[in-house]
């Protein structure tokens, strides 16, 4: 097979093919980018589809099989296309998608039509037309190759030099508006940008999946970034890969079509992007969710400890609880509140009496942690606006020790104002002095958190 | 000379009028507000002025020209609904926009527009949040923001649609304060503002509109029953138990 592959790789047509399907890939992916932010998909399967009976007609009109005629005749029919779109939503109440739907179909089947009758006629067998459909790559030539990414480096180039201008119009058409950048103008240039994209990956990818091929990396790229200059890189970048993988896969199998092949590996690279992209995937949401979850339960049995004990021993009475007494304290599911009972013993956290629970040293240290961590960010939400500055996304875990020490002493005084501060220090607690109330001022533990902080 | 002078506009979307023969001159200087019913027109009037959408006919003025030669004077604020927050981009980013209009066609932002727009980060407090993704911003946040946009575009006279709407206490109160402080420096700003509550504690002037202009003056003299019973019409009941007679200049 990694001989055959090399066999391929040598033959010089396939190294032109090559290039050609890399450079498609990434004026797909990188228009694609900006087709997919205006919510432009459907807008690229019509000129894809609308563009059939385009390159038939040029078929019919020239006499002979010539990919400028083709890009032209499909570039024509394609705005043809997209000018009944908006007629119909200009001129009836049917709605956008429904126009796209019904020009679409109206065109594709006349340009099946066409197909029918030119494969019927006599140079029908040589015209290569039905490599329209679903995509040849193969049978792209030296001159194809040459016009497909001569124009392909002319689109990545007008969106390199436009990038700013492309960026605020796709994101704020008013604003861009207002600043006097000519917006016709730039919808008119996008527009045409994305119909060349797609109308040079027709022969390769072919008119049924060339929509695919445009929004496919660009969905995909999504997932990896939050900026747009680096989504039309990587967008470009899957592109180029599903361009090679397609072409090299549809050369070594005989009759299988370029185009299914590129978008399953777009596809591939989609559905990777799906569940394995940090942040946005599925795997790093899922591992997040579950993390948060095993820790809140934790925390809940810990504090829930911390607060009975704190009760316990302003009013004098037992530091050991039963179950019960902590299923009353605070409500949680007994399965969950039994699961960590025995995790946090097994972690020496806790100890069991008769059937009573206790915090043991670390454990009362550990609680008193939590409870502190969990008071104070009560107390943050209570003042959200104030500490805004701080910069916690909502799905942040709050940590007091990644707090600057100005913000935490704000904070501290803000929770003994609001009657909030632990009242039971770990120290004396662990050397049982259970009855020891907390005093802020001389508290070392707490001073040296604070000094911990501010270092 | 007057900042904007608007006259005889009249817009209308499909043949339907939506301003009718709208003529005011603003004053230098003032925080005006705008108020109306929905669909009044207020959007559409920002609009008109900005040049944002054709007008059936009339003139707008900027500094006693037309708003294509005085682009640079003016700084925009959109309603925060009109884009969509889940576009890749950050807090800097979507500022740095504002400079656009004084960087010209293929060049990128140097280092004096960060600068410029890190401080108009700094001015709505969201300097922390400029490496933000937008969407991850709360509702003012993203207010904010756009404000901030604004500032970057260095302007003389700014129009801002709806900046109070579903803002935060907190950023309504830097809203204000910015509003003024702009004011101090010599701008001009209008206002497209729903809540009649504040109307007279935030805006020097008032213009009420309801397809028409029913009134534009000082909100001390403009801001009546009256002229309120005349812009918001059949609605008046909804108004009485709404407005606090207080909030209302007495007649
Ligand atoms: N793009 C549009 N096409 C057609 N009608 C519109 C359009 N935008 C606004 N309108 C209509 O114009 C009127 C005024 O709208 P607008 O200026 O947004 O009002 P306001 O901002 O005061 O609520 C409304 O009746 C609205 O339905
Ligand atoms: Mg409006």
């Amino acid at each position: 097979m990694w001989n055959e592959l090399l066999l391929t790789l040598q033959d010089a047509n396939t190294q032109w093919v090559l290039f050609g399907s890399i450079l498609l890939g990434v004026a797909s992916g990188v228009l694609g980018s900006f087709a997919l932010l205006r919510k432009q998909s459907l807008i690229g399967d019509a000129m894809a589809h609308a563009a059939l009976p385009g390159i038939c007609l040029a078929f019919l009109l020239y006499g002979t099989k010539s990919i400028g005629w083709f890009l032209v005749g499909a570039a024509l029919s394609g705005l043809l296309a997209t000018y009944f779109i908006q007629a119909i939503i200009n001129h009836s109440r049917i709605k956008e998608d429904t126009a796209i739907g019904l020009v679409l179909s109206v065109f594709f089947g006349f340009g099946i039509v066409l197909l029918t009758k030119i494969a019927q006629s006599k140079n029908g067998n040589q015209s290569g037309l039905d490599d329209f459909i679903f995509g040849q790559a193969a049978s792209l030539v030296g001159s194809d190759v040459k016009v497909i990414s001569s124009v392909a480096i002319v689109l990545l180039i007008i969106t390199f030099l436009l990038f700013k201008e492309l960026k605020l119009f796709t994101f704020d058409r008013q604003f861009a508006k207002g600043i006097g950048l000519p917006t016709g103008f730039i919808n008119a240039l996008l527009m045409t940008l994305i119909v060349s994209a797609v109308v040079i990956g027709l022969q390769a990818v072919g008119v049924i999946l060339m929509a695919a091929m445009l929004i496919t990396p660009a969905i995909a790229a999504r997932y990896w970034t939050d900026r747009l200059d680096r989504m039309v890189i990587v967008a470009g970048t899957i592109g180029a890969l599903s361009g090679i993988l397609g072409t090299i896969l549809s050369s070594m199998a005989s009759n299988l079509p370029t185009g299914p092949v590129i978008v399953l590996a777009a596809t591939v690279i989609f559905i990777i992007s799906l569940v394995f992209a940090p942040n946005r995937g599925l795997v790093s949401k899922g591992l997040k969710l579950y993390r948060l979850r095993k820790r809140v339960a934790r925390e809940t049995v810990l504090q829930t400890m911390y607060d009975l004990a704190e009760e316990a021993s302003i009013s004098n009475q037992s530091m050991l609880f039963t179950r019960d007494q902590l299923l009353t304290r605070r409500r949680m599911a007994t399965r969950m509140l039994d699961k960590n009972l025995h995790r946090l013993s097994r972690e020496g956290l806790l100890n069991q009496t008769d059937g009573k629970w206790g915090l043991t040293a670390p454990g009362a240290k550990a609680a008193y942690e939590v409870t502190f961590n969990n008071r104070l960010f009560e107390i943050y939400t209570m003042y959200e606006m104030r500490f805004a500055y701080l910069q916690l996304a909502a799905n942040d875990a709050w940590e007091y020790y990644e707090i600057p020490s100005h913000t935490l002493n704000e904070l501290m005084e803000l929770m003994a104002v609001h009657e909030h501060t632990p009242q039971l220090d770990p120290a004396h607690f662990a050397k049982g002095e259970k009855y020891y109330i907390a005093n802020l001022e001389s508290n070392d533990s707490n001073k040296r958190k604070r000094e911990v902080k501010s270092s | 000379m007057n900042p904007v002078k608007v006259s005889n506009v009249t817009v209308a979307y499909d043949r339907k009028p939506v301003l009718q023969e709208i003529t005011f001159d603003m004053p230098e200087g003032k925080l005006i507000g705008v108020v109306g019913p929905n669909g009044a027109g207020k959007s559409t009037l920002i609009k008109a002025i900005l040049g944002l959408i054709p007008t059936a006919s009339g003139t707008v003025d900027i500094y006693g020209k037309p708003y294509k030669s005085q682009r640079k004077l003016v700084g925009y604020v959109p309603q925060r609904g009109s884009v969509d927050w889940d576009f890749p981009t950050n807090a800097l980013d979507v500022v740095l926009m504002g400079r656009y209009g004084h960087i010209g066609w293929f060049r990128r932002p140097g280092k004096k527009d960060t600068a410029i727009a890190l401080q108009a980060l700094d001015k709505v407090g969201m300097k922390e949040y400029a490496s933000r993704q937008i969407s991850q911003l709360s509702g003012g946040q993203q207010q904010r923001v756009f404000l901030a946009r604004a500032l970057a575009q260095d302007a003389t006279v700014y129009f801002m649609d709806e900046p109070f709407v579903g803002v935060d206490a907190a950023t309504e109160k830097a809203i204000i304060s910015l509003l003024n402080e702009l004011k101090a420096q010599g701008k001009t700003v209008l206002v497209v503002h729903h809540d009649l509550q504040t109307v007279k504690e935030y805006f020097d002037w008032t213009l009420l509109l309801n397809k028409r202009k029913i009134a534009l003056g000082p909100t001390e003299e403009v801001f009546t029953i009256d002229n309120l019973q005349k812009t918001y019409g059949g609605r008046l009941s909804f108004l009485d138990t709404q407005l606090d007679p207080s909030h209302v200049v007495q007649s």
